[in-house]
């Protein structure tokens, strides 16, 4: 599985809006380059990357080849209640990671 | 480089090195090699063992009897001490490990030692500097002495500090050595790059180290 790097607050209160910053290594091969030789480099890009927070997809992102390499997707989520919010990126040729973060909502 | 890069750079949340830096820790507790050794059996803990020892690479290793760089060090600890197979220059792993090794010395001064061991090849260094070469016969010191800080195609030229290898750049979307970028301005005043691993290169790293004396390490830097 491909490195991801989350961060996110370990804790949070109730109705506050909280900043999750995501990384994920991936060379995004767009489909577009060629080889010294002129032959055409295939396309290996992430395709979807979701997030679900216990159980409810929160956020949901489709990619194309114009994403750049190693994405970084920040997005925001009101903090609800306590429990687990996992990550998943998918993408060509069965690429696939996850992650899990808890968090404490006071 | 512009704000946004270097908010990039100094925010671990967003630094893309961070995944190198990961895998440089794996690396780092990884048993290797016939000797099934790994850096932390007889370096223990990076952070310790570890702080400030890229402020001083490249550096005189007595066994080599000659300057080397941070990446020649941590091949030779493979070959000699985990007798494992050389790590290729510019190689996913080879580049982790000197990151991870390089951040612990993040925000200390570059402090090159001169000394009548490491002054020839120092003076080596300082030469290449100034000397002209390749298609369009220009030499760094037009530029990065002589002119930084002026436009040349549409971008500032820089002093040419390297205070933050291996870096990030934007336009390689992916981590990279002090030589990758050195062979990339020998390409750009057209002459034909020395190949990973050459001496000319260390020189010229020891050089411009020691030319940046003092300035604060910024590894795993963030460059357009």
């Amino acid at each position: 599985m491909a490195r991801v790097v989350v961060n996110l607050p370990q804790q949070a209160r109730r109705g506050e809006i909280m900043e999750i910053r995501t990384l994920a290594g991936h060379d995004m091969e767009t489909g577009f380059r060629r080889t010294q030789l002129g032959q055409l480099i295939a396309r290996d890009i992430i395709t979807r990357f979701a997030c679900t927070y216990n159980g409810v997809e929160v956020f949901r992102a489709e990619l194309h080849p114009a994403m750049a390499a190693n994405p970084l997707i920040t997005f925001t989520t009101v903090a609800t209640e306590s429990g687990t919010l996992e990550f998943r990126w998918t993408g060509d040729n069965g690429f696939s990671a996850t992650h899990s973060a808890q968090i404490s909502v006071v | 480089m512009g704000r946004e890069t270097r908010a990039m750079q100094d925010d671990d949340t967003t630094n893309p090195a961070v995944l190198w830096l990961l895998d440089g820790e794996s690396l780092w507790n990884r048993k290797a090699g016939e000797a099934a050794k790994s850096c932390a059996d007889c370096h223990g803990g990076a952070g310790k063992s570890m702080k400030g020892v890229a402020a001083r690479y490249p550096g005189f290793d007595v066994s080599q009897k000659k300057v080397i760089n941070l990446e020649q060090r941590i091949g030779l600890c493979r070959t000699e001490q985990q007798k494992a197979p050389a790590l290729a220059y510019e190689s996913r792993d080879l580049l982790a490990l000197s990151a991870y090794v390089g951040r612990q010395s993040r925000g200390l001064p570059i402090d090159i030692q001169v000394n009548e061991k490491t002054k020839p090849f120092l003076e080596a260094g300082r030469a290449a500097f100034n000397r002209r070469q390749g298609q369009l016969n220009l030499a760094c010191a037009q530029c990065h002495d002589g002119n930084w800080g002026k436009s040349l195609a549409g971008n500032p030229i820089p002093q040419a500090h390297p205070t933050g290898y291996p870096l990030y750049r934007l336009e390689w979307q992916g981590l990279g050595s002090l030589q990758r970028r050195l062979r990339n301005c020998f390409i750009g005043v057209r002459a034909e790059p020395y190949s990973y691993g050459s001496p000319e290169y260390v020189e010229l790293e020891l050089y411009l180290m020691w030319r940046a004396r003092g300035m604060k390490l910024e590894t795993p830097a963030v460059r357009p």
